[in-house]
């Protein structure tokens, strides 16, 4: 069959199963975008900013585990797209984006809305594609799909020049693809995984550590059956949040900067860490010296060799795909085995959790770990969350506890402004049953304000809990705590009337600023206003803080609680 | 510590990127490198001298092995190897200076490639500390121009870097 490289494109995109694309149009992307309308396979989401695109085919993977695809224009609609491509890049989610270029003997003439975009896009995506010949773009796609969802996954750009798009050739989608120099590792070593059963056999003080390579390997199942299996602790960064059930007694919540008490005592004096899809990034062990003050064995476990022993030395690296590691260890441990004796961990870990380092205080304001609370409350733990970046997203994380993966859906490794609300309309593309809630804050929401039109184009019943403090709450708190109060730049004058901004966006608003309406108004949002977009705006205490805190640079034991000023 | 670093990897537009790129962003120092194509025209051998604890060494390596061009990598530090580089060197050669020019080049093996009144070019072949070692042996001021190819390297033996 002949075809032209636009023809070719769709016909890859619905050899992959892909539902929907992301994008927005642009001149090097015509040919694409007419065919597009010549189908109706695929669905194609317009979006009103690039960035947004990316986002929203992000969060679709993130919350599926289906792939994400987005398409965009050549010069701005890719430097657009950055900041997406590298959100997604920092938490290992897979992605294709496809990129319009301008023809082939317009490269390099700076050529209208040309940029280099394998050169711009090079440090950010796992990895990426110019197609130079039409023969080549069915392979250059197969590639790019198996890339991105291989191995530690990741983004996959590949940039497709116009006349490429024109350009016919035979079509002949490849079923399978083998490239020699890309072949991860999947099982794990089995002499380490016998090594780790011995270890955990005489552990006294163990804890299982968890990330976010728990929720992108599908693994959650399994590891809670381990973790019920030794009846140790388990911790979750903020990515393996959902990864094991959070109202499990096992689990001690989130460790590292804005981690539980219990859970940063529990990492720093366990004496075997089983650490699983996890990193130890300085956010998670804060500095590396103190958290190697105490004697530990360390097993991690981690399908990218380079993510283990990089800020923490392992005792017994494993290098493997991590449902298929596990399996391993839940065969060599069998039903049943059983761990030391661990009362006395236990209780050492109960005196901690009695500190109840979340507790806040009482406010004449609206407090918003309440309004975290009550949201809880108010869906039953069962909603997608979806968070900006700051206070809110640290709340959210604390407060909100997930029982499933996939439900917890933020920017953890780049920590991206503005991914809330994209990430919400591709958590409810990819679930259209669930209830889907975007918490945000006034600062990080109007980063991507502009997608409440898009969410009015397809009727997005998404619920934006805008905690509205009127500052950047965690700039705000860290110029409170290490800059002696010089709020440099931290306090936004000039906001707009959030309501009436929904409402011009054709969605409905609300303000509360009371703590007694909290729960009415959830309600009534969630339910009398289920099927439309609520923007929620919330008017809380300005002087809120987010705590337990370990600043940064300091040891994971060193917190600040509320209680302590 | 000083290491060689041998990658063989897909001859494609980029990869010499690829690789520059990810040690310029990690933080890696490079201070030789050189590349060219293989036996297998789709194969590049990439030689990379830097320098670095065993922990940057390990990152080096592993941080290699992930990029989606790259076939294979190698410390040839780790094991007997032999490793040379070539230097092409442009001296000032008048008068008395001609016949030491001449003679210096000839207790280190080097080759004159070229001959004018005033200069010579010297072609030199060694260990980069060998070559360092010619041009402080030179008096500096008769140094007119050097090209140096860095570090190539290449296993003793049985070792052999192929797919």
């Amino acid at each position: 069959m002949i075809l032209t490289g636009a023809e070719i494109i769709i016909k890859c995109l619905q050899a992959e199963n892909v539902d929907y694309v992301f994008g927005y149009p642009g001149g090097s992307v015509l040919h694409i975008y007419d065919e597009f309308f010549k189908q109706d396979q695929i669905r194609h989401i317009l979006v009103r900013h690039e960035q947004a695109a990316v986002h929203a085919a992000d969060a679709y993977s993130r919350s599926s585990s289906k792939i994400g695809v987005a398409l965009v224009t050549s010069g701005p609609g890719v430097t657009n797209a950055v900041t997406g491509i590298a959100t997604a890049h920092a938490d290992s989610v897979p992605l294709v984006v496809l990129t319009g270029q301008v023809g082939t003997s317009y490269i390099g003439q700076d050529a209208f809305q040309e940029c280099d975009t394998v050169g711009i896009t090079r440090p950010c995506v796992k990895h990426n594609f110019l197609v130079k010949n039409v023969e080549d773009l069915a392979l250059t796609l197969k590639k790019a799909f198996h890339i991105a969802t291989t191995g530690r996954p990741g983004p996959v750009v590949v940039d497709i020049p116009k006349d490429i798009t024109a350009a016919r050739c035979e079509f002949r989608y490849p079923r399978t693809v083998s490239m020699r120099s890309y072949n991860p590792v999947l099982k794990g070593h089995l002499g380490q995984i016998k090594k780790t059963v011995q270890i955990l056999a005489k552990a006294k003080r163990p804890i299982l550590y968890i990330g976010g390579g728990i929720v992108l390997s599908n693994a959650a199942e399994r590891l809670t059956q381990l973790a019920h299996l030794l009846g140790c602790p388990v911790t979750s960064t903020l990515m393996g949040l959902g990864g094991f059930p959070g109202t499990d007694r096992q689990h001690l919540g989130m460790p590292g900067m804005h981690g539980t008490y219990e859970a940063n005592m529990a990492m720093h004096h366990a004496d075997v860490i089983l650490a699983v899809g996890a990193r130890f990034d300085d956010r998670v062990i804060g500095n590396t010296a103190h958290f190697a003050e105490e004697v530990r064995k360390i097993v991690h476990i981690d399908i990218d060799p380079s993510s283990i022993s990089k800020r923490v030395k392992a005792d017994v690296p494993i290098v493997g795909n991590i449902p298929d590691v596990l399996d391993e260890i839940l065969k060599l441990l069998g039903a049943n085995f059983s761990l030391p004796d661990q009362s006395a961990w236990w209780k050492q870990i109960g005196n901690w959790r009695d500190r109840n380092g979340l507790a806040y205080r009482k406010s004449a304001h609206l407090m918003p770990q309440f309004v975290l609370e009550k949201l809880y409350e108010v869906t039953r733990g069962d909603a997608i969350i979806t968070s900006d970046v700051g206070q809110h997203q640290m709340f959210a994380a604390q407060y909100y506890k997930f029982d499933r993966p996939r439900r917890w859906i933020n920017s953890g490794g780049l920590g991206t402004m503005g991914v809330g609300l994209p990430y919400a309309m591709g958590a409810r593309f990819a679930n259209p049953e669930a209830t889907v809630a975007c918490v945000t804050g006034e600062g990080s929401i109007q980063m991507c304000i502009q997608e409440l039109s898009t969410c009015k184009q397809f009727e997005l019943p998404i619920k934006i809990i805008n905690l509205n403090n009127g500052m950047l709450g965690m700039v705000r708190q860290h110029q409170e705590m290490f800059y002696s109060k010089r709020y440099s730049q931290s306090y936004v004058t000039s906001l707009p009337d959030f309501v009436k901004l929904a409402e011009a966006y054709g969605h409905i608003g609300m303000k509360i600023e009371r703590t007694e309406d909290v729960e009415p108004a959830l309600e009534k949002a969630f339910t009398e206003y289920k099927d439309r977009l609520v923007f929620m705006d919330f008017i809380i205490d300005p002087t809120a803080n987010v705590f337990p805190m370990v600043a940064a640079g300091k040891g994971l034991t060193e917190m600040i609680l509320a209680e302590d000023l | 510590m000083r290491h060689i670093i041998s990658i063989l990897l897909e001859n494609e537009a980029g990869a010499l990127s690829r690789v520059a790129g990810l040690f310029s962003a990690r933080g890696y120092n490079i201070e030789t490198l050189t590349v060219a194509p293989t036996e297998d025209a789709s194969l590049s051998r990439m030689t990379i001298v830097t320098r670095g604890s065993d922990e940057v060494l390990e990152q080096i390596t592993k941080q290699l092995n992930k990029l989606v061009d790259v076939v294979k990598v190698v410390d040839l530090s780790e094991f007997s190897h032999v490793e040379r580089e070539l230097m092409l060197i442009k001296l000032r050669a008048t008068g008395k200076d001609r016949e030491e020019m001449k003679r210096m080049a000839d207790i280190f093996r080097g080759r004159i490639l070229d001959v004018t009144e005033s200069t010579y070019v010297v072609e030199l072949t060694g260990t980069s500390a060998k070559l360092d070692a010619f041009i402080n042996a030179l008096d500096a001021g008769l140094i007119l121009e050097t090209v140096r190819t860095g570090v190539s390297g290449i296993g003793r033996g049985d070792r052999i870097l192929k797919i």
